[in-house]
């Protein structure tokens, strides 16, 4: 490990003016140790940029004395995105939001890298436009850590997912160059597409300091539904037919029966325990059309054997089928503590094939498994719960992941469906890319950062490396 | 059991592993808004003390964290998996104090034995110091804060404090008890705070008037004490339980609908007696009884009605006591009988859920902080530019008086307790 001598932090002192954003106390260090994954690392130091120029001078220094660097945002990953596993510097982006500017004009948005996702989205709302990369952490996290990990939400079925919407970017090289990729136009086909090679490269190939993004028409109007099915494999089918026939809803989510039962047991809100799945469907649109696809939806549920189709009539309405989904969280905890929140994806043809899995999965390592997932894109999200303080049932969860990941895989799907890889998927890459794919992948990396100072530890497996669950 | 398992044992070590760290709670946090940092979030502070549990932090990394915490609890509703936050932080301050004590000298342990055992819960040693002096600094908190380990405070809090601070009426009550005119709708009894009692008397008035008013008959029980609030949250647990069996005994004599009071934070404590006691306690049912019948006044006025005379032709904004809407979860009462009001013209300011920075006593004690956070409140709220500010706990009612003389704004803006707008809107003085 890398030790941060007195003369190195003279120098960053020199850089960073401003020691409030120096952290080097323990309670400080501890508090930049973890994120929404698994693991207590600890770094040596924490600093808070606010400027390119800091970050260039800090990543030139880090060069020189050989520091890892550990780029974060609000520290939301579900990946250990931002460990610093190998000690060395966080840098915490989460100060620097001086910008947010929307030009209507060009029909985009200029962000720093510390401003929450949702307020681009809430911003570009008041000049008619949508940013449409919905995370459920869009109110809390970051839009650096959004374009580092290549972030995800529901409505990612119809509108895609963050690497969609992102034209231009300013970024720090791993040695401490500015270079600027893309643009304001939405066509370039100028020189490779370093825009999308750094979006989703999760820190290891450069760090965001500004990001250009394109934002797009907001529809007028919403209109949700929730579907009740006695059989999950009826579900399957009607996400299918809805998909083919002309429609394409923007958010399309499940939950499972041990997901309604928790829910029951947690907040009645008198949703039948005895059904296998609810669906829960939006479209979004103009009112007379979304009315329109809404009746077609409605009985092509109820012709693949749908229970019952409960419409929403307004917001209000709409609101509270959503509730559902939004107690599944609280409720799933109310069993066990520990949440293993999975997102492995598979095309969506396969999905009753998965569940299919899944239910085998949970049965052999006796675990509580529940689905609640952006079912119309494959990305079903099977979350496990457990206390990590069992470790002999964490055990078990290892093996299941396990599973899942190669289930996943062997039915044509992929690791991460939003979540990133980190260092929770690291050992898995080779299973999914082969020897070469995933070498290939690493030949850019050294090119890029010779010196390994980005965020290292990440996305490579380290030989013999495997997955571990707990907090140690 | 040695040091560290005791440790385990005290600090609420359960509840920080139902964390799990997803970072909801920030964006509710005001001190993260402030400091900026992870180390004062709820996030943050929930793993620090789960590190100090676990023996990986000592109890001097854990304490500036939990010091500047505000206790405003608004992490709560923001979590999606119901950590019990407040459970957590009162764990550590007792810890915390507990350590502190046994650092304290003699001449220190007597100092807080009088303000927390003789004064804050004595109505005459209160309306004594309040008749000639400021409160707070005849409290000595500043003398006494410096002595625990909290942060040392200039005279230039207390200048600004003297600027705001109401003009106190020390005259007895004569009544005890106030009949409606009709056949009562409820039979409440009414808890008067101690702070509320010395500095806003005339709020605890009107608050009765109101509720006879709206058909109540109203009794005032001279065996009440302090709510014990303020012990609870600076670590004195035992005289907290002695001062809650005192009320629940006192309250428990009469056949009262409800125990009722306008003051979010003494509420906030007494909603929550039972949790002072272990479950298998024999003071817990009677504890729950009692805590079950606390209501703030907007509960009940939201029930009934109320004779409205007046027009107030005035944009309003209102800033919920933390612990009205955190703890008692009464959140939707105060707005719904503020837009009653007729001629009103009510607006939400941004953020209105965040903390104004009174928290109990921390604008005394972490005056500078506190101060940062006011200033992100009184930005929000000067953007609307309000005539009257609505609250519903003194503690907040006295940083609102001291924002707006902050911002200069004095001429421009009021700062009201709803029950004052209320009883002005019918014509009740």
């Amino acid at each position: 490990m890398a030790t941060i001598t007195e003369e190195c932090l003279r120098n960053i002192e020199a850089i960073i003016v401003n020691k409030k954003r120096i952290l080097q106390r323990r309670e400080d260090l501890f508090s930049y140790s973890f994120d929404a994954s698994f693991g207590t690392h600890l770094p040596e130091l924490v600093l808070q940029p606010i400027s390119t120029d800091e970050v260039v001078g800090v990543v030139k220094l880090a060069n020189l004395y050989k520091i890892p660097l550990y780029p974060r945002g609000r520290g939301t990953s579900l990946s250990g995105g931002p460990l610093p596993v190998n000690g060395g510097i966080v840098l915490d982006f989460s100060l620097w939001k001086d910008k947010l500017i929307i030009d209507p004009d060009d029909s985009i948005a200029v962000v720093s890298p510390g401003v929450l996702t949702a307020d681009i989205n809430a911003k570009a709302n008041e000049f008619g436009f949508m940013y449409p990369p919905d995370p459920s952490s869009a109110h809390v996290s970051t839009i650096g850590g959004n374009l580092a990990e290549n972030s995800g939400g529901p409505r990612g079925l119809k509108y895609g997912v963050t690497k969609d919407y992102v034209i231009g970017l300013e970024v720090v090289t791993p040695e401490g160059e500015i270079i600027r990729t893309g643009g304001r136009t939405i066509k370039n086909v100028t020189g490779y597409d370093l825009t999308k090679l750094i979006v989703g490269s999760e820190g290891t190939l450069g760090i965001i300091t500004e990001a250009i993004l394109k934002l797009i028409p907001k529809p007028i109007a919403t209109k949700t539904a929730l579907v009740l099915f006695d059989d999950l494999v009826d579900s399957g089918h009607a996400i299918s037919r809805i998909l083919s026939s002309g429609i394409l809803p923007s958010k399309m989510e499940i939950m499972d029966q041990a997901c309604i039962i928790a829910v029951e047991e947690y907040k009645p809100l008198g949703l039948p325990t005895d059904v296998e799945a609810i669906l829960l469907i939006e479209l979004d649109g103009h009112p007379y059309s979304i009315e329109e696809e809404m009746k077609k939806v409605k009985s092509t549920c109820l012709a693949v054997g749908a229970r019952e189709v409960i419409v929403a009539e307004n917001d209000e309405e709409a609101n509270e089928l959503w509730k559902a989904r939004k107690l599944v969280s609280p409720a799933i905890v109310k069993i066990k503590p520990t949440k293993i929140s999975e997102d492995a994806t598979v095309p969506r043809s396969k999905i009753p094939d998965m569940f299919k899995k899944l239910k085998e999965i949970k049965e052999t390592h006796d675990i509580n498994l529940v689905v609640f997932g952006h079912a119309g894109d494959g990305n079903l999200h099977p979350n496990i719960i457990a206390d990590q303080r069992d470790t002999e049932e964490m055990k078990r969860v290892e093996l299941a992941v396990e599973e899942i990941f190669k289930a996943a895989i062997e039915l044509g799907g992929t690791l991460s469906g939003e979540h990133g890889i980190g260092i929770m998927k690291s050992p898995f890459m080779e299973m999914e890319l082969g020897t070469k794919g995933l070498e290939m992948m690493k030949r850019i990396k050294m090119a890029w950062d010779p010196n390994n100072i980005l965020n290292p530890g990440k996305v490579f497996p380290e030989p013999g490396q495997r997955l571990v669950l707990h907090n140690g | 059991m040695d040091k560290q398992t005791i440790l385990l044992d005290k600090l609420a070590y359960n509840e920080t592993v139902n964390c799990v760290q997803c970072g909801y709670c920030l964006p509710s946090c005001p001190t993260y808004a402030t400091f900026g940092k992870e180390t004062h979030s709820p996030r943050g502070r929930i793993n620090l003390v789960k590190m100090a549990a676990e023996g990986r932090i000592s109890l001097d990394d854990l304490a500036g964290p939990m010091d500047v915490c505000l206790g405003c609890r608004a992490c709560e509703p923001a979590c999606p998996t119901n950590v019990q936050y407040g459970k957590i932080l009162e764990s550590a301050i007792d810890v915390l104090t507990e350590q502190r004590r046994r650092k304290q000298s003699l001449k220190e342990k007597a100092m807080k034995k009088l303000i927390f055992d003789y004064m804050i819960p004595n109505k005459n040693v209160l309306h004594f110091i309040g008749s000639g002096l400021q409160l707070y600094q005849t409290l000595k908190i500043d003398d006494f804060s410096r002595k625990i380990g909290f942060t040392n405070i200039l005279p230039e809090p207390m200048r600004q404090f003297e600027k705001i601070t109401p003009k106190v009426n020390v005259k007895k009550r004569k009544h005890s008890a106030i009949q409606p005119d009709t056949s009562p709708r409820f039979r409440i009894g009414f808890f008067v705070g101690c702070i509320m009692d010395t500095f806003f008397k005339r709020i605890n008035d009107l608050s009765m008037k109101l509720l006879a008013a709206a058909g109540c008959e109203v009794v005032l029980i001279a065996e009440q004490t302090c709510c014990g609030a303020l012990h609870h949250h600076s670590g004195e647990k035992e005289k907290a339980i002695s001062l809650a069996k005192h009320n629940i005994e006192a309250f428990e004599k009469y056949q009262f609908d409800y125990v009722v009071n306008s003051i979010g934070g003494c509420g906030a404590a007494m909603v929550e007696y039972h949790l002072l006691f272990d479950e298998a306690d024999r003071w817990y049912p009677r504890a729950e009884l009692f805590s079950d019948k606390c209501k703030d006044i907007s509960f009940i006025l939201d029930q009934l009605e109320l004779p409205f005379k007046m027009e107030i032709q005035k944009t309003v904004t209102y800033q919920p006591s933390c612990h009205l809407k955190n703890v008692q979860k009464v959140e939707k009462e105060p707005v719904r009988l503020i837009e009653k009001i007729p001629g009103i013209s009510y607006i939400p300011h941004k953020n209105m859920n965040m903390c104004c920075g009174s928290a109990g006593i921390y604008n005394i004690v972490h005056f500078e902080e506190s101060m940062e956070i006011l200033n992100l409140k009184m930005e929000n709220i000067s953007k609307i530019k309000p005539e009257i500010i609505i609250t519903t706990n003194p503690g907040c009612h006295l940083q609102m008086l001291l924002g707006v003389e902050r911002e200069g704004l004095r001429d421009e803006i009021r700062a009201v307790h709803l029950v004052e707008l209320l009883a002005e809107a019918c014509d009740i003085s």
